[in-house]
């Protein structure tokens, strides 16, 4: 088998998902930390254009954008699949797992932001909840059915990163009377074993990002 | 090839690009389908119940079962009618590099021409510049990616990029009347080389909207965004 890498930064839901793809299917592979201030010269060659994690290589080859890192992934090796295999299914799937990828950046707006801008994200993370609350399928554990998929890793930043972001900025956004399923789903999908072993200590980000906040209030 | 029985229908609006996508895929494969030109300032009842989350076109609705988004529609539309021509390549890579590109596309490059449309003097003028960074960072990757794009021929059936781009892309001369002159064959002349020899493609020729119409309602949305 070709060699597998991938860089990442361990403070990022984003590099996230590419883990717990590849533990789910059971893919080896080499990881390398990136210091997101001091960004690798190979990091910079391999992903010239947007500049950032994840990066994916295949064999040498570089895949960017974790969505479709994920995507390639399911590809190249279909065991264990992330995504149902009816065509309409799967278009469905694909509308979550991006509606998760887009509106999701509206917490780390709230982190990055004060006054009227956060309280912009603040309404649109909510409004976010509210849609996959209202439309969250019936019965099922996880979004992709009893295992988890493509949706639940995109949405794995809501589970473990919003409560860290909600503490740092003062709100309080996941209640669970609101949101009684998406809470459940939290717990089940925190509770997956190699969901569980594959997660950064919420602690440690918790310092990480206060510090972070802090520094971009503090640059002129 | 295998006739699959099925009631295809489009919700679309005739200026949106990301509707004419779909009605190129449709129409490079040969699937039979009823266009509804839905009014967005009163959207019909079907409409909603399909699509309730954005409530935005297009909307596919095949057998009663709904796809929206647009790069999603297409996936789909490629993946049920599996018969060629294909609009996504066959090796994971290049599907990977296709999508990396379609993500680009619509991330930054078309909100950036809606940033243009909606900004006055000197924002105005900023959001060009900025967009047109981007267009040579796009030009460049496609350059890099997908050389053949560059000697791109009518006798080519239509792709994922073609149709993603070309659908709005190759509206250049109406964006440019209308608004700013963004895609210009000094700055870009790659990209303007492709999206020229796109424009000629019969196919997108009667797909892509009347040229004045399009003028109008760019330069109406433009002043009604101040």
């Amino acid at each position: 088998m070709e060699e597998v890498k991938l860089h990442g930064a361990w403070p990022s839901p984003f590099s996230y998902r590419i883990i717990w793809a590849l533990q789910l299917k059971g893919i080896p592979y080499e990881y390398v930390e990136e210091d997101l201030s001091n960004k690798s010269s190979l990091l910079l060659q391999y992903n010239p254009v947007h500049r950032k994690i994840p990066v994916f290589l295949h064999g040498g080859k570089p895949v960017c954008e974790s969505m479709v890192i994920l995507e390639y992934i399911e590809e190249v090796w279909p065991n264990n699949p992330l995504l149902p295999n009816d065509p309409n299914e799967r278009a469905v799937a694909r509308f979550w797992a991006k509606f998760a990828d887009d509106k999701g950046l509206s917490m780390w707006k709230m982190f990055r932001t004060e006054g009227n801008e956060q309280e912009k994200a603040r309404t649109e993370c909510q409004e976010m909840l509210r849609q996959l609350e209202e439309h969250w399928p019936a019965g099922k554990k996880f979004f992709g059915g009893g295992s988890i998929g493509m949706v639940d890793i995109a949405l794995g930043g809501v589970a473990h990163w919003l409560p860290v972001i909600e503490e740092i900025v003062g709100v309080n956004i996941l209640d669970p009377l609101a949101f009684p399923k998406l809470l459940k789903w939290i717990y089940n999908f925190k509770e997956e074993p190699i969901i569980k072993q594959n997660l950064p200590d919420q602690n440690e980000m918790f310092l990480f990002l206060k510090k972070q906040r802090e520094i971009l209030f503090l640059s002129p | 090839m295998e006739e699959k029985q099925s009631e295809v229908k489009l919700f679309g609006t005739w200026a949106s690009g990301y509707c004419t996508r779909v009605v190129l895929a449709l129409k490079a494969k040969g699937i039979p389908y009823r266009y509804i030109e839905e009014d967005l300032k009163n959207k019909s009842e079907l409409f909603l119940r399909y699509n309730p989350v954005h409530k935005k076109v297009p909307l596919l609705l095949h057998n009663g079962r709904p796809v929206s988004e647009s790069l999603i529609i297409l996936e789909y539309i490629d993946e049920y009618w599996n018969h060629s021509p294909k609009i996504l390549p066959d090796d994971p890579y290049k599907r990977a590099k296709v999508r990396f590109w379609a993500d680009f596309y619509d991330r930054k490059l078309k909100e950036g021409t809606v940033a243009i449309m909606t900004s006055r003097g000197k924002e105005k003028e900023k959001a060009i510049e900025g967009f047109l960074e981007l267009l040579k960072v796009f030009e460049e990757g496609i350059a890099k990616d997908f050389p053949e794009k560059l000697t791109f021929s009518n006798s080519q059936p239509l792709d994922f990029l073609d149709i993603i781009v070309g659908s709005s892309a190759c509206n250049y001369e109406a964006y440019n009347e209308a608004v700013a002159v963004v895609v210009d064959p000094k700055r870009n002349p790659l990209f303007f080389q492709w999206m020229t020899a796109l424009k000629e493609c019969p196919l997108m020729k009667e797909s892509l909207p009347p040229h004045d119409k399009l003028v109008a309602k760019m330069k109406s949305f433009q002043s009604r965004s101040v």
